[in-house]
């Protein structure tokens, strides 16, 4: 396997509103920078805002981590809790355990985990109560 | 359509510098959840929405949107706006309500 062409992880806090949606813009500029395609890097971009923002508001805090190589773009996120209990409801459209104050900002439509899975060529997802939420997604290039 | 031209069309006032007035509007979208507009969001979208918090400005400046568009004389003020600026976001404050914004785009021609 070729080493990795571009790799960076960014740490997203709990409840850090002020500053969601950072990671999403820098991974965005910085794909642009490398010429990867509009539709590809709409579909990242896109992939990328819906993690994170479910970082801010699910977990208890975890990271975001971008890595491309010649063929791929991967997206990965991790946190620290509190995991998902129903895996399957989570990832209905529709479906949302969002509080009032998130909700009152528009998150909450139970979309974020629909999108990025429409938009990612592969999508896998893994949790456990209690411990933590684990998504893998790739973006093939060409 | 620029965006000058739309702020006209909605007898809006635009809350962002002059920099951001040149721009194309490509399309209109309306609705206030965030993530059915990051699933809809187009470059050159002019999106009506009642949120005025700083996250609306990284769904719009993501999607590359022209504009943001408050209805019925909703403000927006401080980091958001500054935001918006610096992302070349422009923010138009209209006294409509988002049916009638939506129907004057529509008759001008401005495609879903
Ligand atoms: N990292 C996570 N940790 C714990 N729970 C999560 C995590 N990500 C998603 N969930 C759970 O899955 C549900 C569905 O997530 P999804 O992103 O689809 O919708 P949402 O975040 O509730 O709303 P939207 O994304 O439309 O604003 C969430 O409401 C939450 O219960
Ligand atoms: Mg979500």
């Amino acid at each position: 396997m070729s080493a990795p062409a571009l790799q960076k992880t960014y740490q997203v806090q709990h409840r850090d509103f002020g500053t969601a949606g950072e990671a999403s813009a820098d991974i965005k500029r910085m794909l642009r920078q490398l010429g990867v395609q509009s539709d590809i890097l709409r579909r990242v971009s896109v992939a990328a805002y819906e993690a994170e923002l479910n970082l801010v508001i699910h977990s208890l805090g975890g990271q975001l981590s971008l890595e491309v190589d010649t063929h791929h773009i991967q997206l990965s996120t991790s946190d620290t809790g509190p995991g998902i209990a129903d895996l399957e409801a989570a990832m209905r459209a529709g479906f949302s355990t969002a509080d009032d104050e998130a909700r009152g900002m528009g998150f909450g439509a139970g979309m974020g985990l629909p999108n990025m899975k429409r938009n990612a060529d592969a999508f896998d997802i893994q949790s456990t109560l209690g411990q933590g939420t684990q998504i893998a997604m790739t973006f093939n290039l060409s | 359509m620029t965006v000058a031209d739309l702020t006209t069309l909605i007898e809006g006032s635009l809350l962002t510098p002059p920099a951001g007035e040149a721009r194309d509007v490509s399309c209109g979208y309306t609705c206030d959840l965030l993530s059915w507009v990051m699933a809809h969001g187009k470059p050159g979208m002019a999106w009506i929405t009642v949120q005025t918090h700083l996250n609306v400005i990284a769904v719009a400046s993501l999607a590359e949107m022209s504009c943001i568009i408050l209805p019925e004389g909703i403000q927006m003020e401080g980091p958001p706006l500054d935001k918006a600026g610096q992302e070349d976001i422009a923010v138009i404050a209209s006294p409509l309500a988002a049916y009638e914004i939506c129907a004057r785009m529509a008759a001008a021609g401005i495609p879903a």
